[in-house]
């Protein structure tokens, strides 16, 4: 399988060069062929003209390319000064070779100072600095390298607004300095804030690359999206998409099932606002990391919120944990199919029934005839490809592994059924199929809450769609309302 | 700013603490119990168990544990013991037979560790098992050590005098433990393997996206823990001056407790070889007060340690969850 | 009912390689160890090397079920020995100063069991310690809360009701294998006739999934450490009445290691997951039988553990992923030169 096909890519001495892309559009894969972690199938590399090829990441890092990779990558208890020059620290020359701290720390201080951070005591324990000061002791150790090329992975997605001000601050520093910076994010202003140029990659193919400036908001989110974009004004956004606080909601809250009101957690989730009425689709629409998942994980139970209310059929209610939501009818299809979905070496039957025994407890077994008459029910009417009920989940295709799951959620018949990307990554048939199922199911009453990357998708399959942006929701769109120009519209909008 | 600064060594203080309240204890409870003897003998009767929860500190470090310790420091003992008496060779040469047969052991689990992705504490506890059978294997019997070098490291010929108390001289066991004590502190405070053992202990998939090599440190630990049990065994046959194949059993959680005890994460990352040391002071002084109070039981000793581990357990835990509710102070 | 026949198949499958590794052993005992299956009829019981493998293997067997709970939900046990002295020093010091009758002795101690399991099971769930660290702390105290019972001695006790637990016959087999089909049929009831036999798997295999299908995963974890618990301290109530006597420093030593070792053997992982209750009792058959085939080969009964640990890391490394790949990979270069 290609994850990457046929893409050409440049960076200049100087420039930051923003990545752009959904997840699975191939930007990891690129940046991966570029750091050495994995060889390129074709095609070569030019580092300042010269031919070279990596082997490993040391190579990639001799030759002058620094990573950051997204989740930081340094050690919280060992000092600031240590987590710049672990493993290539100045050592004396007589033996046992002990470390030179004091070098070490000049070391750290200079290449500190290169970022603006000239005040920081480098003996500090790292877990004492804040998340972002943290990024930035990733970059400075990555620039102790003197590198050509710095390759930085998501570095905002866990900075607020004005972490990443401070954060952009440095790169345009280190950019005066001749470095070449490659820079992957989701957030639009930050294309516009810093990025030189924007590469877009879509499906391991490489849809464009322009300059910054020539470009909208609107272009990049088509671009990466897919869709054609007609041109319409962005100011005019306002044409299709109601704020969210006047009165867009139709369904009043009390014949609502589910009303949130300004629900938001720490760290992860701002304020969302919406509510959904029973047999209503509604869909979740924004880039990764507007909150999204989030949203739904904080209605699941998965994580407590911390503000906001929630009430379920009118009632005030508060989700400590999946189990209390499960109480009340909900169900979550999550995002991470592997990780938080399967159990992988349960029998699909297992899998199917696990959430309907865990709801009825201890005492109450599902006989064994009703196990499997709900199990060959299940991957009959859902068409899941299995040879038999007793096989182990993870022998599954993706999307047999997802429309089992979903089986696991229909079995508890729910009235709100939450699907997180429920589409990402499975065949194209499995995909209709479970369109088809979600139809079905509201026909039925069941309230469906869909979350996709895929526009068109979430326009095929909801009645209303609440659109996020930056944690919050910003918008809402509803009947004839739900057209992709539209959604596309309030995504790429300016901040309301 | 400074409390930032204070915090990592939080346990140690503690640890430090406790050291310090049980000996003012006994120095207030018992008349005897403030002197030179009492300290020498502290440290003396537990210089083998120094040297081993130094090892386990090394491998609790780097996230590992290690069981075989004290397994393969009763097959020490009995293979001196062998070759000493029945192979006839000096003691000095069967010492140094004997701790590079620890670091092949080590060596051994290391790689089953590492290599093979199996878990830490089964490899070590079949280690456990096999050293010991090895042990019964060599002799089936404790065999005492007559030979005049072994003898002479118990009495004064072989000991430092002290210049300040009159007769006080310290066994060269003694100087021994206190020689591994800072060689080990140096490895791990100021060279790059001592900090990547750090590394690896606190986060194993930083240290490798950093570029450590992972894998083969993880295999120096436990070579570094075969070699520090396989000392420490020596120094429990010149201590009891025999080889004993069934001794030191369960050694090795009094070890472990030790380390705990000292302020070691048992998660990896956090801690000292000195704060292990202080462990084995406290655990070593909790049996003195037992036997200078004369009717406790012995098996107070065990009831106490456990309290001891559980009560750092829950104070590493309170430790962290206090520094994440605050947050990390804006830097 | 082909669903159930295949069901029934999966079940058996992790079977075959503990009972083909038993059975070469038997083998090997037929041909070359002399009055290895000759069994006896006296007194109404029967004698005989297999006969005495399965009194001493039940004792392991016991404690190796609770275990295999334990292991299934991704933890480990390492505090069932002491807790397992620590029932035998209930039992026999009540029964010794006649505070108690036999019955009520052996309910105390299954209780004090008990208690231990679900002290473990708060420290794994509630404080969130790592199994190993978490049961270390009753490793390390057990025993010597056991010696406080006793007093620090050797406790014998008079009662023959309570000498025919270890020692009695039933039906003409030694009690404790009865002991362990009653136990056996109990925990294999509770695991997979309802719905706590699904959750075990379910959170040792995948912790979070589990959570997020509602599995209450706390409840899980302690009720498979309070099982563990309960058959260690059967365990010590037979050791004890074994002997008649309860020996606080030594009953129960290394029992917890024989017993992992019996769960790893028969077939269940020691990450989590799914789990054979029948596998286990094999294993700990075979380790017995291992351990009476090296006695009976006159290797003594203190170098035995040795080749016992050979065989336990030869057992681990077939079944560990990366050893497979790196075979797999030789016998592919040897077989395309």
């Amino acid at each position: 399988m290609l994850a990457l096909g046929g893409v050409d890519f440049s960076l200049r001495a100087g420039e930051i060069h923003a990545l752009m892309g959904e997840n699975g559009a191939g930007k990891s894969t690129l940046i991966k062929c570029l750091t050495g972690v994995h060889a390129p199938a074709g095609g070569d590399i030019h580092l300042a003209g010269a031919p070279v090829r990596f082997g490993s990441p040391r190579d990639a890092e001799r030759a002058g390319i620094s990573t950051v990779y997204q989740e930081i990558g340094l050690i919280p208890h060992l000092s600031i000064a240590e987590n710049i020059c672990l493993g290539r620290e100045p050592v004396h020359r007589f033996w046992p070779h002990p470390i030179r701290w004091s070098a070490v720390r000049a070391r750290a201080r200079d290449a500190l100072a290169r970022l603006g951070l000239s005040g920081l005591d480098v003996r500090r324990e790292l877990a004492s600095c804040s998340i972002a000061v943290q990024q930035l002791i990733a970059i400075a150790r990555a620039l102790d390298m003197s590198p050509r090329v710095l390759i930085l992975d998501e570095p905002t997605s866990s900075l607020d607004r004005d972490e990443c001000a401070r954060l952009f601050d440095v790169l345009k520093r280190l950019r005066g300095q001749g470095l070449g910076i490659i820079f992957i994010t989701h957030a639009l202003e930050q294309v516009e804030q810093v990025a030189d140029r924007v590469t877009v990659l879509r499906d391991g193919k490489l849809v464009g690359v322009h300059d910054a400036i020539a470009l909208s908001r609107a272009m990049l989110v088509s671009l990466m999206v897919g869709r054609a974009f007609d041109h319409v004004p962005v100011a005019a956004g306002s044409s299709g998409a109601e704020g969210v606080g006047s009165g867009g909601a139709k369904s009043g809250s009390e014949d609502a099932l589910l009303s949130a009101r300004g629900i938001g957690r720490r760290g992860s989730l701002e304020h969302v606002d919406f509510t959904i009425a029973p047999g209503e689709a509604v869909g979740l629409a924004g880039l990764l990391g507007s909150g999204r998942t989030e949203t739904a994980r904080l209605l699941f139970g998965a994580d407590v919120m911390d503000r906001g209310e929630l009430r379920v059929r009118g009632r005030a209610a508060r989700f400590a944990a999946p189990h209390d939501a499960i109480a009340h009818g909900i169900a979550l299809t999550p995002e991470n199919r592997k990780a938080e979905g399967i159990i992988p070496s349960l029998s699909v039957r297992e899998n199917i029934i696990l959430a309907l025994q865990a709801r009825s407890g201890f005492s109450k077994r599902l006989s064994r005839a009703a196990q499997n008459a709900l199990a060959c029910g299940f991957i009959t009417s859902l068409g899941i490809k299995v040879g038999n009920a007793e096989t182990p989940i993870a022998h599954l295709s993706g999307g047999n592994q997802q429309k089992a799951l979903l089986a696991r959620w229909l079995a508890t018949e729910p009235a709100l059924l939450i699907l997180d990307e429920p589409t990402r990554g499975i065949d194209v048939a499995s995909k209709a199929e479970i369109l088809r199922a979600i139809h079905d199911m509201r026909s039925k009453g069941m309230a469906i809450l869909f979350i996709s990357s895929e526009l068109e998708e979430v326009v095929r399959a909801c009645t209303r769609v609440v659109v996020l942006r930056d944690r919050r929701s910003v918008a809402q769109l509803s009947g004839v309302q739900v057209t992709e120009q539209n959604v596309l519209n309030a995504v790429a909008q300016h901040h309301a | 700013m400074t409390l930032a600064r204070l915090r990592p060594i939080g346990p140690l203080l503690v640890t430090f603490g406790v050291l310090l309240a049980i000996f003012a204890f006994g120095c207030f409870a018992f008349p005897n119990f403030a002197s030179f003897a009492v300290v020498r003998n502290l440290l003396v009767d537990n210089a083998f168990l120094g040297v081993a929860a130094i090892g386990a500190t090394f491998v609790i470090l780097s996230g590992g544990i290690d069981l075989s310790v004290g397994s393969v420091m009763a097959c020490t003992s009995i293979l001196i013991a062998t070759l000493i008496e029945r192979g006839h060779v000096h003691p000095i040469a069967a010492f140094a037979a004997a701790v590079a047969a620890g670091g092949l052991f080590g060596a051994m689990q290391g790689l089953l560790i590492s290599r093979f992705e199996l878990p830490a504490f089964l490899v070590t506890l079949a280690g456990l098992f096999f050293a010991r059978g090895a042990a019964f294997a060599i002799h089936s019997q404790s065999i005492g050590i007559g030979h005049v070098f072994v003898s002479a490291t118990l009495n004064e010929s072989l000991a430092f005098h002290l210049p300040f108390a009159a007769g006080g001289s310290i066994p060269i066991t003694v100087v021994a433990l206190l020689a591994i004590l800072l060689a080990s502190w140096t490895t791990l405070r100021h060279t790059r393997f001592g900090r990547s053992v750090y590394a690896v202990g606190d986060d194993a998939a930083a240290a490798a996206l950093m570029g450590l090599p992972v894998r083969a440190i993880r295999v120096r630990v436990y070579v570094v823990s075969g070699l520090l049990s396989a000392c420490a065994g020596v120094l429990f046959t010149l201590y009891q001056q025999s080889g004993d194949p069934a001794a030191c059993k369960g050694l090795e959680l009094d070890a472990i407790a030790a380390v705990v005890i000292g302020g070691t994460l048992l998660r990896g990352g956090v801690g000292s070889v000195v704060g292990s040391f202080a462990g084995v002071l406290i655990l070593g002084l909790i049996q003195t007060i037992i036997a200078f109070q004369g009717n406790l039981s012995s098996w107070w000793a065990r009831i106490v340690a456990g309290g001891l581990v559980l009560l750092f357990l829950c104070l590493h835990r309170g430790l962290s969850k206090l520094s994440r509710s605050r947050g990390p102070s804006p830097g | 009912m082909p669903e159930r026949t295949r069901a029934i198949q999966n079940a058996l499958r992790p079977l075959l390689w503990p009972v083909v590794a038993l059975g070469l052993l038997l083998i090997f005992n037929a041909v070359c160890t002399a009055g290895f299956f000759t069994i006896e009829l006296r007194d109404g019981r029967f004698y005989g090397v297999l006969v005495d493998i399965l009194n001493h293997g039940s004792r392991v067997a016991i404690v190796a079920l609770g275990m295999t709970l334990v292991i299934a939900t991704g933890g480990v046990d390492l505090s069932a020995g002491a807790a397992a002295a620590i029932a035998g020093a209930i039992t026999a010091s009540l029964v010794a100063q006649g505070h108690a009758p036999w019955p009520l002795a052996i309910v105390a101690a299954l209780a004090a069991g008990l208690l231990c399991g679900v002290w473990n099971g708060v420290l794994v769930t509630v404080l969130r310690l790592q199994p190993i660290v978490a049961t270390l702390i009753l490793m390390v105290a057990g025993r010597g809360i056991a010696q406080l019972i006793t007093d620090g001695l050797i406790i014998t006790f008079q009662s023959p009701p309570l000498a025919a637990v270890g020692n009695g016959s039933f039906l003409a087999l030694p009690m404790p294998l009865a002991l362990l089909v009653g136990v056996g049929a109990i925990v294999a009831l509770g695991a997979h006739r309802t719905p706590l036999g699904l959750f075990i798997a379910s959170v040792g295999d995948n912790e979070v999934a589990s959570r997020l299908a509602g599995v209450p995963d706390r409840a899980v974890r302690i009720i498979a450490y309070a099982a563990c618990g309960v058959l260690a301290a059967l365990a010590g109530v037979i050791e004890c009445s074994y002997i008649k006597a309860a020996d606080a420093n030594n009953a129960g030593n290394l029992l917890e290691l024989d017993a992992i070792l019996a769960v790893v053997i028969g077939g269940t992982a020691l990450r989590g997951g799914r789990f054979s209750l029948a596998g286990t009792v094999l294993g700990a058959f075979f380790m017995q039988t291992l351990t009476t085939t090296l006695y009976m080969q006159n290797v003594s009964a203190e170098i035995a553990p040795a080749p016992k640990a050979a065989v336990v890391v030869i057992v681990c490394l077939l079944q560990s992923p990366s050893f497979r790949h790196r075979c797999a990979a030789l016998f592919a270069r040897r077989g395309s030169p």
